[in-house]
């Protein structure tokens, strides 16, 4: 079968073909699109409990994405987790008050941290702490101790009923 | 006692057979350096392994997306969670079935023709004609074959994933209402480039090596008969077959066992 010109621009259409699926798969259906490649800073909060927050969570502002979670460490010494945020340079201007907490996305969703702005005039900085921190709502305990409140009001009212019959 | 004769005898034949294989597999990689002195050659062959494969594949990978579409939608709704029916699609596609499927699509389309081809030139002795007039068939044929294949592959399977994706957003947002927003936005948020995409392209380049690899060696050690031929074709199926889902297995619990 002798080349031919058509067969070359088959071949050329088919590599191109392949390497723009290539391309979408990574700008269209992946994460890289959203990747900031710019500077980032870092600040460090101590949370009491850092729930089901990884690596590479985001760290958002008023539901708007500013960074993302750099490292979680437990400190052995105060039983805390510390966990370290790369947040994107532009936004330099937030106060070094401000509060952090993990929040989950939708009942069952991700959870990210989310950071409150508070009122002070000096921004927090690369190596900044965050001294204001909520911890995640770990829904194990929060449903255990619903359960044993409601238990322990159901224990109380049989022994009035019984009362009042009597 | 003719049992365990049987036994030995199959286990040594196996084992001089992977020996051979290994032996050829250095061979074709040394041959490869003529490849790109002539690039014409593997064009052809990029040609016959990749473009005609073209079709199949866009079809199946559409195809496959939407089924994906469909059977997702189906479960996530019992959950209440239909807009992930973009994470679950892309996910599944990109890090398994788009290489895995298009490896089999590809060992059946182009593998197969690739062994009946050669096993063909071997019976009609083609290549020892080549040999006769001093040209080494290993570097003129085999090494711009596979190479070719070697290429194909992780192309294919993107496109199969990329195909597969939106077809499964047409049967979602099209056909069964899941907003096309969520649809893209919870897929990007979820998927990692790296975590994601760029191991199932390093799947499909190991699987597109194996099967380019199995279906030349196939053909190149066929009995040179028209039945020859014909077992090692179907050979050449079944051990793609075996050798990609096993070592997609492997792979998987390499890249994604720790998270």
């Amino acid at each position: 079968m002798p080349h031919t010109h058509t067969q070359d621009t088959l071949v050329g259409l088919f590599v191109a073909t392949g390497i723009a699926s290539l391309f979408f798969l990574g700008l269209q259906v992946s994460n890289l699109s959203s990747l900031s490649h710019g500077d980032t800073y870092e600040i460090t909060a101590r949370f009491s409990n850092s729930g089901g927050l990884k690596v590479k969570s985001s760290v958002s502002a008023a539901g708007v994405k500013i960074g993302s979670v750099k490292a979680i460490t437990f400190d052995p010494k105060t039983y805390e987790s510390v966990v370290k945020m790369d947040i994107d340079a532009q936004y330099k201007t937030l106060p070094d008050d401000s509060s952090a907490s993990v929040y989950t996305a939708g009942l069952l969703g991700e959870q990210y941290v989310s950071l409150d702005g508070g009122g002070s005039s000096e921004f927090l900085k690369n190596g900044s702490k965050i001294e204001i921190t909520n911890s995640a709502l770990v829904l194990e305990k929060a449903l255990g101790q619903f359960l044993f409140k409601s238990a322990e009001e159901k224990k109380a009212t049989p022994v009035d009923d019984k009362k009042g019959k009597k | 006692m003719e049992f365990f004769r049987y036994l030995g005898a199959s286990t040594r034949a196996g084992f001089t057979k992977l020996g051979r294989a290994s032996y050829f597999l250095i061979e074709i990689l040394s041959g490869l350096g003529s490849v790109i002195v002539r690039p014409r050659l593997l064009l052809k062959q990029l040609h016959s392994v990749g473009v005609l494969s073209f079709l199949i594949i866009v079809i199946s990978g559409l195809f496959v997306g939407m089924v994906l579409g469909l059977q997702g939608f189906y479960i996530l709704s019992r959950f209440g969670a239909e807009e992930t029916l973009g994470v679950m699609v892309a996910a599944s596609l990109v890090r398994e079935l788009g290489p895995v499927v298009a490896a089999l699509l590809f060992a059946g389309r182009a593998g197969s023709a690739l062994t009946a081809e050669i096993g063909l030139m071997k019976a009609t002795e083609q290549l020892s004609g080549m040999e006769m007039m001093a040209i080494d068939p290993i570097k003129r044929i085999i090494s711009p074959r596979f190479l070719a294949g070697f290429l194909s592959m992780p192309l294919l399977a993107a496109l199969f994933s990329a195909v597969g994706i939106i077809g499964g957003q047409l049967v979602g947002s099209g056909l069964l209402g899941v907003d096309d927003g969520a649809y893209w936005s919870q897929m990007q948020a979820t998927l990692d480039f790296k975590h994601d995409i760029i191991n199932g392209v390093v799947k499909s380049v190991v699987f597109g090596f194996v099967t380019s690899w199995i279906a030349l060696f196939e053909g190149y050690d066929a009995i040179p008969t028209a039945e020859g031929v014909s077992r090692a074709t179907t050979r050449t199926v079944v051990n793609s077959a075996f050798s990609i889902l096993g070592l997609d297995f492997i792979l998987t619990a390499l890249m994604f066992g720790e998270h």
